[in-house]
Order: C-alpha cells, then sequence, then structure tokens
C-alpha cells in the first residue's frame, strides 16, 4: 500500500468536496446546528458548558455525516468513472483509504471552524477542558464510524439517494443499540454484546471525559471493519 | 513474446457464457480493430485485459505481465478509454489530465510537460481551464483519449471510441487513432466497420464469445466465399445484351435491373471467384454493336465478410 496513491485520491476528493455548493451547504448548517444548541444552553440554562452541544452532536451526525459520504462510490459507479479508477495502477485498498481521508479530514476542518464555541467559553467563563478534548476526540471517532459505514453503504449502489438513506438507517441503527430505550427492552442475555456494540455507550463514556483506550479500540475497529467491506465490495466487482 | 497474448480466455456472467474460449496475439506496433455485434464480447474481453475485471478461466498476458497476478505492471503499461468515455464533469480538463498522471505515477516534475504533449496532440489546448461538463461530445472523446495517453503508455486500448460523435468529429477521432498508431500499439473496439477497416492493419472478429476471423481487410476478404460481380451499363437492345453476356465464358448469371438513364439497361452480372472478366465482355459488347456506357467491379465489402461470419452459427 501507497501512501501516495491514497493522497492523490484525497486531494482529488477534497478538491471536489469544496469545488461544489455541498462542502458550504455542510458547513453552514453544522456551524448554525452548533451555534443554536451551543447559545441556547448557554443563555437559557446560564451553563458555560459545551456538554449539552456534545450529547446532541450524535444526531445532526445522523443525517449530515452519510451526505458526505453518498456520492463518493456512487457517483463513480453511475458516471462509470470507478472503470478508470480501477484501470488505473492503485489498488484497492489505496482508492478507499483515500476516500476515507478525504471526508475525514473534510469532517475535522468543519469540526476545527466549530472551535469558535470552546473560545467564547474561555473568555467568559472557566470551561472544564477535559470535557471539551473528550467532546472533540468523540466527535472525531464517532464521526469517522459514520464516514467509514456510510462510503460502504455508497460502494453497494450507484443511487447516491439510496446510499443516503440506507447509512442513515444503518448509522442510527449501530447507534441506538447501546442506548438505554434498547437496552431495557432487549433480553438480558444480550445486555453486554448490545452495550458494547452500540456506539452510544462508548461515546457517553468519552464525553465524560474519561479517555478509555477500550473506547478508542471499540471506535478504531470499527472504522477498520468498514473500510475492509468497502475493499471486499470494490475487489468483489471484478468477478461479476 | 507479443505484447498482448490471451490464451482460452473464459468469462461467465451468472449462467451466461460471454467469452468461450477467446485465443489470439497482438504483435508490438499493431493497430488492431476488435470487430464485433453488440454483445459478442469485445468490451468483457478489454475489461479483462485492463485488469478491471477478472477472467473464469484462461490466461491474459500484456506486456509479459500476467493480468491476474501482475495487475499493477499491467495497468501501467495500458491507456485506458473504456465504453462511453467516462469523466468527471465537474472537473476542468487540466485538473482532471493532471489527477490521471498523478494516478498514474507520473514524476511531478515531468506532469505539466505531458500534460502539454497530449494537449497539444488530441488538439484541446485552448479548452484546458474548461470544465468538463461544458464541453461537446467531441471535445470530451478527446479528453478521454488525452487521459489515456497522459503516462505515455506502450498499449493503448479504446472501447467504442467514436460513439455518439457526427461524422466531423469521427474523422478527427480516426485521424488521432492514426496517428497514437504509429508509435504505439492500439486495440480499437467497434461494431462500426468502416472504422477499423480505415484505422487499423488488422482486424479481428468476434462474435459469441470467439474470434470467428482474423487477418488484414484484404485477408478477409479473400476468406469468404462468393463471386466478384460487375455492374454495367450497356445502351442498345436490352434482350440482346442479357444474351451476350450470358454467353461470355465464366458468366455464372446476368440480372437485369432498372437503369436511371432513358435507354440505357444496368444489368449485374456473377463471375466466378477471382475470375476477372472484364476484358472479354467488354470485348463480346463490341463485337456485337452494343455500347459499353459504364462498367464497374465490386469488391466484396467488409460488410458482407461481418455478415457472413457473424451469421455463419445461426445458420
Amino acid at each position: 500500500m501507497k501512501l501516495k496513491n491514497a493522497n492523490v485520491i484525497m486531494g482529488k476528493e477534497l478538491r471536489g468536496y469544496f469545488n461544489s455548493p455541498l462542502a458550504y451547504i455542510f458547513i453552514t448548517v453544522f456551524l448554525t446546528f452548533c451555534a443554536w444548541l451551543f447559545f441556547k444552553s448557554f443563555f437559557l440554562d446560564n451553563v458555560a458548558s459545551l456538554r449539552p452541544f456534545f450529547s446532541f452532536l450524535p444526531w445532526p451526525f445522523l443525517v449530515l455525516i452519510p451526505a458526505l459520504t453518498m456520492r463518493l462510490w456512487a457517483e463513480e459507479q453511475k458516471m462509470g468513472t470507478l472503470e478508470v479508477l480501477l484501470a488505473s495502477p492503485i489498488t484497492e485498498a489505496e482508492a478507499v483509504l483515500g476516500k476515507f481521508l478525504a471526508s475525514f479530514s473534510f469532517l475535522v476542518i468543519t469540526l476545527l471552524l466549530s472551535g469558535i464555541l470552546p473560545l467564547i467559553l474561555f473568555f467568559v467563563g472557566n470551561p472544564d477542558w477535559g470535557t471539551i478534548v473528550g467532546g472533540y476526540l468523540g466527535a472525531i471517532l464517532l464521526g469517522g464510524t459514520f464516514l467509514a459505514i456510510g462510503l460502504w453503504i455508497s460502494s453497494l449502489t450507484s443511487n447516491q439517494i439510496i446510499a443516503f438513506i440506507f447509512s442513515i438507517l444503518a448509522v442510527f441503527t449501530l447507534f441506538i443499540v447501546g442506548h438505554p430505550l434498547v437496552l431495557q427492552t432487549a433480553p438480558m442475555s444480550l445486555l453486554p454484546v448490545l452495550k458494547y456494540v452500540g456506539m452510544s455507550s462508548h461515546y457517553n463514556s468519552i464525553l465524560r471525559g474519561v479517555i478509555d483506550s477500550r473506547d478508542i479500540l471499540y471506535y478504531l475497529t470499527v472504522i477498520c471493519l468498514f473500510l475492509y467491506f468497502n475493499v471486499t465490495s470494490l475487489k468483489s466487482r471484478k468477478w461479476h | 513474446m507479443s505484447v498482448i497474448h490471451v490464451r482460452g480466455l473464459r468469462k461467465k456472467y451468472g449462467e451466461h457464457e460471454a467469452l468461450k474460449g477467446l485465443s489470439f496475439d497482438i504483435e508490438k506496433g499493431e493497430v488492431v480493430g476488435f470487430l464485433g455485434p453488440n454483445g459478442a464480447g469485445k468490451t468483457t474481453t478489454m475489461k479483462i485485459l485492463t485488469c478491471t475485471m477478472s477472467a473464469t478461466s484462461g490466461e491474459a498476458h500484456v506486456a509479459g505481465h500476467d493480468c491476474l497476478r501482475e495487475s499493477m505492471a499491467v495497468r501501467r503499461t495500458i491507456g485506458y478509454l473504456p465504453e462511453n468515455n467516462p469523466l468527471y464533469t465537474e472537473m476542468t480538463v487540466a485538473e482532471y489530465l493532471l489527477y490521471m498522471a498523478e494516478l498514474h505515477g507520473v514524476a511531478q516534475e515531468h506532469t505539466l510537460e505531458r500534460l502539454g504533449v497530449v494537449a497539444g496532440e488530441c488538439g484541446i489546448k485552448d479548452r484546458l481551464n474548461d470544465s468538463i461538463g461544458t464541453l461537446s461530445k467531441g471535445y470530451r472523446q478527446r479528453v478521454g483519449i488525452a487521459a489515456a495517453l497522459i503516462h505515455d503508455p506502450e498499449i493503448l486500448i479504446l472501447d467504442e471510441p467514436t460513439v455518439g460523435l457526427d461524422p466531423n468529429q469521427i474523422i478527427e477521432i480516426r485521424n488521432l487513432i492514426k496517428k497514437m498508431g504509429q508509435e504505439k500499439t492500439v486495440v480499437l473496439c467497434s461494431h462500426i466497420l468502416a472504422e477499423v477497416e480505415l484505422t487499423c492493419n488488422r482486424i479481428m472478429i468476434v462474435n459469441e464469445g470467439q474470434i470467428v476471423a482474423s487477418g488484414t481487410p484484404g485477408e478477409l476478404r479473400n476468406l469468404v466465399e462468393g463471386h466478384a460481380n460487375l455492374k454495367l451499363v450497356i445502351r442498345g437492345d436490352k434482350r440482346k445484351a442479357m444474351t451476350v453476356l450470358k454467353e461470355v465464358p465464366g458468366v455464372k448469371d446476368v440480372k437485369a435491373l432498372p437503369a436511371k438513364e432513358k435507354g440505357a439497361h444496368l444489368f449485374e452480372v456473377s463471375t466466378a471467384k477471382k475470375k476477372d472478366l472484364r476484358e472479354a465482355i467488354t470485348q463480346a459488347i463490341f463485337t456485337h454493336e452494343l455500347i459499353l456506357l459504364e462498367i464497374h467491379k465490386e469488391t466484396v465489402s467488409l460488410e458482407a465478410i461481418f455478415n457472413q461470419v457473424t451469421n455463419s452459427d445461426k445458420q
């Protein structure tokens, strides 16, 4: 695997984001949402904390992140450009990594732009930096996982809308599996599994500022797993 | 070994067998036309050669490398224009060509030079900053070919490069292919006979997953059974002309066709294969005091060859 090749694809996709209106719509919607969440708790509840913001973040992520990944493979399949890409001397893994890193960088850039909120907190109060660092780390890991899943689903179809809807469905399912509401109704024997597989429990523990290597490992494993699925789905195209 | 070496290539799509043991060789510097009706297996073969698809069985070597095991080496030697010429419409021509250069690992210091060369060759120098989506079909096709050439590949594979173009654009693309053929090995897929005849020095006809004929256009003509046809326009008595023509030794059949000129008659004369009867016929017409206005020898058209070899299975 050559990182240089992945880098070429990443550069192309990242430029693609910023050359289309999608990037700006995404950033605007996301930042407006962030500001709303933040100032609501800031003024109404008089809390100088990013905690409510981060706990609510997975919900906009559920819709916004599939929008970032839906076209990455679906469009290539629809236009036929995948053929050109796969005929060039790069491996499937390099292509997948390149696309993932492009969407991931875009997510990180967007999250950095929201960094203005903790700066405000810094000037007006004495924020809990543990929560902020944990929050951002959690958001990046959760977002990365959503991206990996969305990217994989995009490789299964040539229709962006189908990729979008199924990605939402998939990340939503994985997210709520560990939610207390689901856990309450699930059979006792499945509880530990569901709790581990579900993304929300891991996210919440990182949010508390408790950075546990097991939670990080969980996210990295899920990301790698779905990137691997993605490579497999590209390779299997060759055989039929 | 030949540049492209294919033996017993088979490809199954579920129950349907698209390639039934294809074998052929292409030598360095050849411009080969891969001709066949739609669904004959041309595109499948090209996909296997460019490593975008795996064969069910059989082997394919390109420039000495196995398409399955050494696919990276194969891909580096091939410039490929897939069917329907897929392009990223939101990119500009220059962006796209530079991206393709990077993908093919063209060294950074050479990319701009290569960009200039291919843009010049394909005549898109003044369109480099245009978005691909705004280009006409002819220009898009040139961009596709330029992209296939960007890494200066040894072999150029073009799958239906002139589909959907207007006659002028078709001529331009054909000239471009001819130019490329002077220095590269070119494989051109097409179902348009005139195209391969004009651009290629060898033609392979594929039908239902098998090569049914291969050779230069001249060789293919000889291969096909049939007869030379002469068309004559004669002024004078129609019946007399008919009997005179029939009496010439070697004439198999004479048919009278409606003539366009008044007082003249058009005849179609079939003669035995490889026999030139033009002299004997003109002589006979002259001695019987008829007037010969036109004589034309028809060669077997590539269309006829194509029809014959691609339909023989069904008959």
